[in-house]
């Protein structure tokens, strides 16, 4: 299955960014371990503080959330559904029919696991990263021409110009982007991924990519990967993953994600907004209010000076 | 360990409570993580980031609000031939601008690189059309206050004082239409962001943010002496609109979208922000108790900032607005 169909570049050099194509992740959770090698080796390359050594109690979980410190977050889903055509056993929680098969022989297992204990249960995992959005809020709202496009389309913070306004944290439809705190590195500035731009222009792969065992992290053309994603989603749900789905919000304002994701279920779940919009598209609403409020203000004070005095 | 040891045994409960209710409430229990989560979204976490600011930006909200307005009052009493007027609400503009900008620097992460906004002129950013904005201000205000003085002292002789008279008019004028922005622009800034509680209500907060602006900068005057009745007009138009708006606030509701506004206790502070800028203003300015109202009205001005402030850190930490805003 792995390795079929559209090749990935994950083990090739490129010329992408001499070339100007643009470049796309395209993260596939059905494949993914969850061994979250690629958050080790975006920490390693980029030199990119810790997330702090606490736990979360969510799952194998401990990363929380794409952050300042954060560039990829391997997240871990515990669902009461199948995946695919499993076949799923009394591995739950003490439902009353499973309790006598934990103790009894293994024939009884295997009777009643398959015959009468329903207790449907999933483990996804998936690799959250910098969407790159086509229309990217944090790039719009940069103040200072901070964050910019590469030659392969992904969106660039150049941390010796950000000044750390914060405009850029509440702009982003994803929840990406965010100031990081002191003491840490370079603290005060704005930080997410930055598709290892530095290592793209060397010809080299993005470390998450790089390092990832499955190819669940796939880097390569966008236009490639699009097609390898709808392929994907085809053959899993011919196995039986009948809620297998592209998130690639195309037909919003950020038409278009350059790391996209295939999911099992709903976006919600894995905390991706269902329809993203940039925030751009508030602004002509917002601006006619306030010149609106504007020139209200300006002829209310003209009024009060003519008419009482 | 056996198995019917106290702490397994307790572990069994926890379990059995967790796979019937969902949450277990109690110190250090969090088993919601556990076999079927049940928060909404991915464990409850944020969807889009709460912002990052902290007190300096609702206070320079408040500032950059009534300075901006205070020379809009004073280019009206340029035209209506009061002087004093005048001067007072130019230094209010000019003293105004200057803790703003010392605010907006405090706020950066890296306050000395805050030269890098004016690098680029971007129309499509709020942030930016704002630093541009402060800085016309700021370039009118000042030296519009200068001249002003000069002229008001008669420093020099006919020709300079004329052409000093002059500029004056032109500066003052220009530090009017830019305050205006200023004022008003503050809506569009937080109103043009990803955070549902703002976004929702982006035609609101211009118009409640400007009419702050006048209604405080009317007040301030008032307290310093100037008790004209154009002010005194003013201040009922501000309390007038502030009384509409907490009236259009109570109905505009999104349910869940914008729950942190009509559910959370931050919520309350734009309310009694509104109370204090609207009604009470209001009914203290007809009883003739105007310092009273002007009192109120600035501390509702700058509790209301605050509020709005404390509501995007409550909304944005709020996956299911962000889900709800988006069905919307």
């Amino acid at each position: 299955m792995i390795g079929e169909g559209i090749q990935s570049t994950n083990q090739r050099k490129h010329s992408y960014v001499r070339d100007n194509v643009e470049v796309g992740f395209f993260t596939d959770p059905s494949v993914c371990i969850g061994c979250k090698a690629c958050e080790v080796a975006c920490k390693e390359w980029n030199q990119v503080p810790d997330d702090g050594f606490t736990w979360s109690g969510n799952s194998y979980d401990n990363t929380g959330h794409l952050g300042a410190s954060t560039w990829r977050h391997v997240m871990f889903l515990e669902q009461d559904r199948q995946k695919g055509n499993q076949i799923t056993g009394p591995m739950g929680l003490p439902a009353e029919s499973a309790s006598p098969a934990r103790t009894g022989s293994q024939s009884d297992v295997s009777a009643v696991g398959l015959a009468e204990a329903e207790d449907p249960f999933r483990w996804v995992f998936l690799s959250d990263v910098c969407k790159h959005c086509e229309e990217a809020g944090c790039l719009e709202a940069c103040p200072t021409g901070s964050i910019v496009r590469t030659e392969v389309g992904s969106v660039l913070v150049q941390n010796d110009v950000c000044n750390g306004c914060g405009y850029c944290v509440v702009s982003c439809p994803f929840g990406v982007i965010d100031r990081r705190p002191a003491p840490l590195m370079d603290a005060g500035g704005a930080f997410k991924c930055t598709f290892c731009y530095d290592r793209q222009k060397s010809g080299l792969v993005p470390a998450c990519a790089k390092v990832c065992p499955t190819e669940s992290i796939v880097f390569g053309r966008l236009d490639d990967l699009r097609a390898r994603g709808a392929e994907r989603v085809q053959q899993l749900q011919e196995s039986g993953y009948s809620d297998a789905q592209l998130y690639d919000p195309t037909e919003t304002s950020v038409r278009g994600i350059h790391a996209f994701f295939l999911i099992l279920g709903e976006p919600e779940a894995y905390g991706l907004p269902p329809k993203p919009q940039v925030p751009t598209i508030y602004l002509k609403s917002a601006w006619t209010s306030a010149f609106a409020t504007a020139i209200a203000s300006i002829i209310a004070t003209l009024v009060a000076f003519a008419f009482f005095s | 360990m056996t198995s019917d040891s106290p702490s397994e045994k307790r572990l069994e409960e926890l379990r059995e409570q967790a796979w019937q209710e969902g949450v277990v409430p109690g110190k250090g229990v969090d088993v919601t993580g556990g076999p079927i989560p049940r928060k909404p979204g991915y464990y409850g976490q944020p969807v889009v980031k709460p912002p990052v600011w902290t007190w300096e930006i609702p206070i320079y909200f408040f500032i950059g609000g009534l300075s901006g307005m205070s020379a809009v009052i004073a280019s009206a009493a340029v035209l209506f031939h009061h002087v004093d007027l005048a001067r007072t609400a130019m230094w209010l503009g000019a003293i105004g601008v200057i803790l703003s900008s010392i605010l907006l620097i405090m706020d950066l992460g890296r306050p000395l690189l805050f030269i890098n906004m004016l690098r680029v002129f971007k129309h499509q950013s709020a942030m930016s059309m704002g630093v541009w904005i402060l800085s016309m201000f700021g370039a009118c205000v000042v030296p519009g206050l200068i001249a002003l003085e000069l002229h008001a002292h008669q420093v020099f002789g006919d020709t300079i004082d004329q052409l000093l008279r002059i500029a004056a008019g032109i500066l003052i004028f220009g530090s009017a239409f830019f305050g205006t922005l200023l004022a008003t622009y503050t809506g569009v800034l937080i109103g043009a962001t990803a955070i549902p509680a703002w976004f929702l209500h982006r035609v609101f907060l211009p118009i409640h943010f400007g009419t702050a602006g006048l209604g405080s900068a009317a007040g301030l005057l008032e307290l310093l002496g100037h008790r004209l009745a154009a002010l005194n007009a003013l201040g009922y138009y501000a309390a007038a609109v502030e009384s509409a708006l907490l009236i259009w606030l109570s109905v505009d509701k999104h349910g869940m979208a914008d729950r942190a506004i009509h559910e959370h206790s931050s919520g309350w502070l734009i309310r009694i922000g509104e109370i204090l800028t609207g009604p009470l203003a209001l009914i203290l300015r007809f009883f003739g108790l105007v310092p009273f109202a002007a009192i109120s009205f600035l501390i509702g001005a700058l509790v209301s900032r605050f509020g709005w402030i404390a509501v995007g850190k409550v909304s944005g930490s709020d996956p299911e607005s962000v889900f709800a805003a988006e069905r919307y």
